[in-house]
């Protein structure tokens, strides 16, 4: 049952290649985290306004972020508007496709938090002369990041492992199209995915200790 | 000039102010007495327009607070207002807390804005803890600082929300001290309280509040000694 003989060399032979895949990871990564942090806002505020159609579109986005497979999300920024001859390339679609469900993960995170800043504070800002966008931004959305801090946190390790999902629209140049490039070619899989998931395993662990810096840093309050 | 006319507020089916009307002169201190409940705090936050109005007028200097057409934004900037709660942004140092507005507001730079700002708090007594974050102080710190983050818009009036209530009996008298020093220096404040002791001795005027309505103004001599009205004199009789 057990003659199968490791490789090992190979895959670390390929160590480099995947290294610059784990690169694409991470910007993907990053940037659906920054934009899905902005779209949040947005709908987190949204979701709270007494206009009803903000409301609506707001609520049908966190919904289906929410609720149905990120995998599907990421396939319908692919193959699903493409039917309707809107073409994203593998990248964009994955970037769209996480983007959309960090965004309705942190738009709830965001809504739970605005709850618990006191409306007092909107008064103090405004009673200062500050307009409302004024005082959203420089007094309760700075709170905002600070009690959705550690949340966020899980977010953007989630975001890291969904960009694997990537596969699945043919990307191939993040760390898991690369390593399942290499993967088709020698049949080593199990060396080459061991070694991809002891990269995400580092880089998962990286971001929660970078976050303990940035919040370390930021929030000395 | 604070003119308040016939003003009207209701939350819901419920009629808090039923028609106050006063006036308030510059350089004037202005008492606010009387129950719980009875408007006092409501009709604070009417005249910087926190809050609207079903009826009546308030004007300031001339301009219709609830008039559609008013920027509120600008004409907050000359009614400082503290509140009992003292809503110090806790992701702020002192100094941040103050020059806030200043630099937002008022599109200072942070030199300058730093310049109003210790300023103001060396004068409320807390130049010793501009890098500190709110939670490190007492509350009657973080009431001054409150008061020193309104003083850094140079506001022409003063509106005092009960700012002793919410403090530890050995705070008050620092914050009242501070409260005397604005009054002393002819800031224009019109000043809600509990406190009839610092009621007697800086107002110009005291207004008793009751059931929505001014039921009694006077000079602190009128209302404190000879009242007109049984219920001034209760009331009174009650707080002491």
């Amino acid at each position: 049952m057990f003659n199968y003989t490791f490789h090992w060399h190979q895959a670390l032979r390929a160590l480099p290649d995947m290294l610059w895949g784990a690169l694409v990871t991470i910007e993907v990564a990053v940037l659906s985290m920054v934009l899905g942090i902005a779209f949040a806002v947005l709908l987190a505020v949204a979701r709270m306004s007494a206009n009803r159609l903000a409301y609506g579109a707001a609520t049908t986005w966190i919904e289906v972020a929410r609720n149905t497979p990120a995998l599907f999300q990421i396939y319908m920024a692919h193959f699903g508007l493409g039917s309707f001859g809107i073409h994203l390339s593998p990248w964009w679609a994955l970037l769209a496709g996480i983007t959309f469900n960090n965004a309705g993960y942190l738009a709830e995170t965001f809504r739970g938090a605005l709850r618990a800043i006191p409306p007092t504070q909107t008064r103090a800002a405004r009673s200062l002369g500050m307009g409302p966008l004024r005082a959203f931004w420089s007094v309760v959305m700075p709170q905002m990041f600070r009690i959705s801090f550690p949340p966020m946190t899980n977010q953007m390790v989630w975001a890291i492992l969904m960009t694997s999902l990537g596969l699945t629209v043919g990307l191939a140049t993040d760390l898991a199209g690369v390593t399942q490039e290499l993967n088709v070619r020698t049949f080593r899989t199990f060396e080459f995915f061991a070694l991809a998931a002891v990269l995400y395993y580092l880089i998962a662990k990286a971001v929660m200790l970078g976050a303990r810096l940035i919040a370390w840093r930021l929030f000395r309050y | 000039m604070i003119e308040i006319e016939n003003v009207r507020k209701s939350f819901g089916p419920l009629e808090v102010l039923k028609g106050v009307s006063m006036r308030v002169e510059k350089g004037e201190v202005v008492t606010v007495i009387g129950g719980s409940g009875s408007g006092k705090s409501t009709l604070l936050t009417c005249i910087n327009g926190l809050e609207p109005i079903q009826g009546g007028r308030i004007t300031v200097d001339g301009t219709v607070v609830h008039d559609p057409k008013t920027d509120l934004n600008k004409l907050r900037q000359k009614i400082g207002i503290v509140f009992q709660q003292f809503n110090a942004f806790p992701h702020l140092t002192v100094l941040e807390n103050v020059t806030l507005a200043p630099r937002k507001v008022l599109g200072m730079s942070r030199e300058a804005a730093d310049e109003i700002a210790v300023k103001q708090l060396s004068h409320v007594g807390l130049a010793d803890k501009l890098m500190v974050y709110p939670s490190r102080l007492s509350g009657g710190q973080q009431q001054r600082m409150a008061i020193a983050r309104a003083l850094a818009m140079s506001p022409d009036y003063m509106l005092f929300d009960e700012v002793t209530s919410a403090l530890d009996p050995q705070l008050v008298g620092e914050v009242l001290d501070t409260l005397r020093l604005l009054a002393s220096e002819g800031m224009t404040m019109i000043c809600v309280t509990h406190e009839m002791r610092f009621a007697r001795e800086v107002s110009d005027r005291v207004a008793f509040f009751r059931e929505g309505l001014i039921h009694e103004i006077g000079t602190p001599a009128q209302i404190f000694e000879a009242p007109e009205k049984p219920e001034t004199a209760a009331f009174l009789k009650a707080a002491h």
